[in-house]
């Protein structure tokens, strides 16, 4: 069986070399399409420096640039600045205005779906449901780690969607979610900021096992002793679950888009991390149609020690995706 | 995140009334002038007051009581804006410890996001 699973890149993946001008939007483009990840995920507040006011000028830049790489968008990651006072949050009438705000700039860039941040309201989000069907946008809630699939704040968002009976609002899962070991990145940083060995390695082997984040904070902490790094590492457990791949078919239907979160691939391009061996044979059994949008964050966990390749980092992501899609579609 | 750049380098110069240097936002995307808090700025170990400091991305001069409600503006993603310091003398020729502290008020984190730096930076004699 061939799934209907296509591979994309969100402009994310390649922040660091965007935010050091050492490659440009297009060159990131252009990179992409020729791994064949040609669906594009775009963050407008940082790819975009016109934002919000993007004129139409900005609008046939975009799609002419995509259309010569042979490339297309597939996503657009909102943000709500809630906190734009420091006197008073956002009313809930603001909220909707700048929601439907960017609604519209999605579908002026021809964009089907937008990346919803988890934090905001469902209430919230049913109200912007009529200008998302009219605009024909996706809206979907990020999952996101400590999140997950099941999480009560996620249901409360299908909840909405079923008693609306839309297919305009659902969810928007980040791999993330699916941490099954700590990431080498981490530990190697927390290393370097004098984490002990045998404190790291404790806490590793904690998370391994699956234990609840907080047993392991309080030994680090107070049992141990621990250090600043060493505590701070044991807090990062908080943001790293491993949901079940398993469920993934239950909630396939309110996906469209997947974001690939990564924060560093073996050289034989391999997840050391992230359980896509597991993740992407659920999607293929659930015949989901969508694209998985590489998210690469390992910039942010090893700049200080040295360069970074976001697109080497991609690519062998993508290499590890077109031979675990063409695995799971041989045995489904 | 970015701590590393958030100090352009060899961008420290002498300005009548003090000095300025470029730097840019830790984040992953550009942010309203009014989310960022507060910028604080050490030289040679000695704390600038709050007062001493403007802002500029390139739509002019802001104090940062200004700031505060400059929701018309923003610091773009790895824009490099100036930030100027009011001193009394012109720095020394030489190497200087610049520190940088940006707070950021990120509406979906529950905390302030803290982002700091320091560097050894040099004046052209």
């Amino acid at each position: 069986m061939t799934s209907k699973i296509k591979r994309g890149v969100s402009l994310y993946s390649f922040q660091e070399e965007l935010f050091l001008r050492q490659l440009s939007v297009e060159e990131c483009v252009a990179f992409a399409a020729s791994i064949g990840a040609k669906g594009i995920e775009v963050l407008p507040e940082q790819n975009m420096p016109s934002f919000p006011e993007l004129g139409s000028d900005d609008v046939a830049w975009w799609r002419e640039m995509l259309a010569r790489h042979d490339a297309h968008f597939t996503c657009y990651d909102m943000f709500l600045d809630t906190k734009v006072r420091k006197d008073r949050e956002m009313s809930d009438e603001e909220q909707v205005a700048s929601i439907r705000r960017d609604l519209e700039l999605a579908n002026r860039l021809g964009i089907r779906n937008m990346r919803v941040l988890v934090f905001v309201r469902p209430d919230i989000l049913e109200r912007c449901v009529p200008d998302a069907e009219r605009l024909d946008v996706h809206m979907g809630v990020e999952v996101h780690a400590p999140w997950h699939l099941e999480h009560a704040w996620i249901l409360r968002t299908i909840e909405v969607a079923d008693r609306l009976g839309t297919r305009h609002l659902g969810i928007l899962p980040d791999m993330g979610i699916f941490m099954k070991h700590y990431p080498p990145e981490f530990r190697d940083r927390f290393l370097r900021q004098g984490a002990r060995p045998e404190v790291a390695q404790f806490i590793i082997d904690s998370h391994e096992q699956k234990i609840m984040a907080e047993y392991t904070i309080y030994e680090v902490a107070v049992k141990m002793g621990g250090n600043k790094a060493e505590v701070a590492m044991a807090e990062t457990l908080r943001h790293a679950p491993y949901a079940n791949p398993k469920r993934i078919g239950d909630y396939a239907p309110y996906f469209r888009h997947i974001q690939a979160k990564f924060y560093g691939m073996t050289e034989d391009c391999r997840d050391p991390s992230i359980a896509y061996d597991e993740v992407i044979p659920e999607l293929v059994r659930a015949g989901w149609e969508g694209t998985l949008s590489s998210e690469y964050e390992g910039n942010r966990w090893i700049q200080d020690a040295g360069p970074v390749d976001s697109r080497e980092q991609v690519r062998r992501q993508h290499v590890m995706f077109e031979r675990l899609i063409a695995e799971a579609e041989a045995s489904h | 995140m970015f701590e590393k750049y958030l100090i352009v380098e060899d961008s420290l110069r002498n300005v009548a009334g003090g000095f300025e240097f470029q730097a840019r936002l830790g984040y992953y995307r550009g942010l309203g002038l009014s989310m960022v808090e507060d910028l604080a700025v050490a030289i040679n170990g000695a704390a600038v007051p709050r007062e001493a400091i403007r802002f500029n991305e390139g739509k002019g001069p802001l104090r940062l009581a200004e700031m505060e409600t400059a929701y018309d503006r923003r610091w773009g993603f790895g824009e490099p804006a100036t930030i100027s310091v009011d001193w009394p003398e012109p720095l020394a020729a030489g190497a200087h410890r610049l520190a940088l502290t940006e707070r950021l008020r990120v509406s979906y984190m529950p905390f302030p996001s803290i982002r700091q730096s320091e560097t050894e930076v040099c004046i052209a004699g």
